[in-house]
């Protein structure tokens, strides 16, 4: 009886666990044996050849280092640009203000969408010839300005950073308001009585009840920027060269354009590794600032 | 002491720069979509040197094309599948789990648990790699039905973790009080525990079926026949291949954004919950 009990409870979680033994569990082992490994995905064989494809990658792959140096700066873009924004617009909505609902509607508009349509219609109003912005420059008398935004190597990566910002500040918004949310009004009462003014009870108050959130939404940014790549594909494909390329591109590029499944599952492990790596630190320096707030 | 008027004049200063500074940014997150859509209705030589946002000349044939000769009817139906088989999967096969974990004892109960939850933190870029050879190996490539045990997959660890917090806190008496009344395991789970879980259900359908319908990699690597991809896919291979039909692109850009802006709208409640939450997991 109580064993047909327990087996019963197990059908609860047998399709969970299979699906997510096939298509999770698998393939991550999967990962590490094939960075081991080269094959060309068709053979039956695969040729064991342990560290070899990661010597590769660290000493003689230019390309990969240049892909994550631009994933890098994307990156830091985005931590810097699209959470001061985020920041600022849940502060300036955080209030007794008319339209508040339409705003945060709007503001949670770009997320929604996808990566693909983003790119496409962010490379058409970038277009060298016929798009917006150059048409708009000429407009001004400042036709010097335009260019082929996303052709041009001196302009494509901020281009790119910049729609990526446009499309992502709506997540921090969105959690960065509710954060502002908890905090309770009666310590702003309270300061008001003090006499403190806005800006030392925005300096005293706001910023250090914000900064785990902050943190919370810098480690969602540099997880979520990292690995972008589809809006990439949609605005430039990597191009102009290897201007815009980013890690998941290259690994998709081993995969599919050199057939090399080995050396592709290697660059996934390094850059896998990397990300593990900026998140713990971030998450122990979250946990030094709140033992101090404490 | 200042006067009244001037901390008047100041609160209204504030409140107009503020106002300024959303509208603003508000302005800049619409203006593209609008853009869109007026593109999608000039034709193919108007596109070039009409620059108004609202064309003289309204050409909805083009969405006509699109649907029709572009194939995007196709793809759009493609989506709509794809989208509802994998959110039911989802909410069957999440719910059965995340029901069991709160509810339920059995040996290796936290470990699966555990699994699942380090799933949802640990970044795997290169797994899409040996996922497809597997699905190659279980002539599951280009086939619907392995596209759609990935995505399954996919928001299985998220969906488990929302459905698992929400059991915990669910009151126990309406179980106890059904099974007293001879109710079974599985009746409990879907006569109590599912209806009493409309809430949150909401978000998990939500989020994942946004999810799904942008899903670009793995829709890439699974499917190489046209009549099997989504719209995501298709449009970038529309991009490719007709690089200069700015219109009907933008028709189809629009075709693609429309259904998940209107769902937007509608559910917006459910995916401000959702972010708030999904945050605090991490």
């Amino acid at each position: 009886m109580k064993i047909k009990s327990t087996l019963e409870n197990y059908l609860f979680v047998l399709p969970a666990v299979i699906i997510f033994s096939i298509f999770y569990i698998y393939p991550f082992m999967q990962v590490f044996l094939l960075g081991m490994s080269d094959w060309d995905g068709i053979s039956v064989t695969k040729a064991f050849v342990g560290l070899t494809n990661f010597k590769e990658i660290m000493f003689s792959d230019p390309p990969w280092w240049q892909s994550m140096r631009q994933a890098g700066w994307i990156t830091l873009v985005a931590l810097i640009f699209q959470n001061a924004l985020a920041f600022l617009l849940a502060w300036a909505c955080d209030r007794e203000i008319r339209l508040k609902n339409y705003y945060r509607l709007i503001f949670f508009l770009p997320p929604i969408l996808s990566e693909v349509v983003v790119g496409l219609v962010w490379g058409w109003l970038l277009e060298g010839n016929y798009g917006l912005l150059n048409s708009w420059l000429a407009n001004l008398g400042l036709s010097h300005l335009a260019r082929s935004w996303l052709t041009d190597p001196k302009t494509a990566l901020n281009c790119v950073a910049i729609v990526h910002c446009w499309k992502g500040f709506g997540w921090g918004f969105l959690i960065f308001l509710a954060g502002l949310q908890t905090i309770p009004r009666e310590l702003y009462e309270a300061a008001r009585v003090d006499g403190a003014n806005s800006w030392s009870m925005f300096r005293k108050i706001t910023i250090p009840l914000m900064i785990p959130v902050a943190i919370l939404v810098s480690i969602l940014t540099v997880l979520g920027t990292m690995q972008a790549f589809v809006l990439i594909t949609a605005m430039t494909g990597g191009g102009p060269g290897y201007h815009t390329e980013v890690p998941v591109l290259r690994i998709l590029a081993s995969m599919r354009g050199s057939s090399r499944f080995g050396y592709a599952c290697a660059q996934g492990i390094i850059f896998g590794v990397i990300l593990i790596f900026i998140s713990f630190i971030q998450y122990r320096f979250s946990k030094r600032s709140q033992a101090k707030g404490a | 002491m200042k006067n009244p008027v001037y901390y008047k004049t100041k609160r209204i200063t504030v409140n107009i720069l503020i106002h300024i500074f959303l509208l603003t940014v508000a302005a800049s997150c619409i203006f593209p979509l609008l853009w869109m859509v007026g593109s999608s209705l000039k034709t193919q030589s108007t596109i070039f040197s009409d620059m108004s946002l609202i064309p003289r000349q309204m050409h909805w044939d083009n969405y006509y094309w699109a649907w029709k000769e572009g194939g995007f009817g196709r793809y759009f139906i493609n989506s709509i599948f794809y989208t509802t088989s994998v959110v039911i999967g989802i909410i069957i096969v999440s719910s059965l789990a995340a029901y069991a974990f709160s509810r339920l004892n059995f040996p290796g109960k936290n470990l699966f648990f555990y699994a699942f939850m380090a799933a949802m933190m640990i970044p795997i870029p290169g797994s899409f790699v040996p996922l497809y050879v597997l699905l190659n190996k279980l002539h599951l490539r280009n086939t619907q039905l392995g596209y759609i045990l990935c995505m399954i997959n996919v928001g299985l660890s998220t969906s488990i973790f929302l459905l698992k917090t929400f059991f915990d806190k669910m009151p126990r008496e309406l179980e106890d009080a059904a099974r007293i009344d001879g109710c079974s395991k599985f009746g409990i789970w879907w006569n109590v525990a599912l209806p009493l879980a409309k809430p949150v259900l909401a978000v998990v359908v939500v989020f994942n079926a946004l999810n799904v319908w942008n899903e670009y990699l793995l829709a890439l690597l699974i499917f190489d026949s046209k009549h099997l991809m989504p719209l995501q896919v298709a449009l970038m291979k529309f991009h490719g291949e007709y690089i200069t039909q700015y219109h009907l692109l933008m028709a189809g850009l629009t075709i693609a954004a429309l259904p998940i802006i209107i769902v937007y709208v509608l559910m917006q409640k459910y995916i401000v919950k959702g972010v708030t939450q999904g945050a605090i997991v991490g």
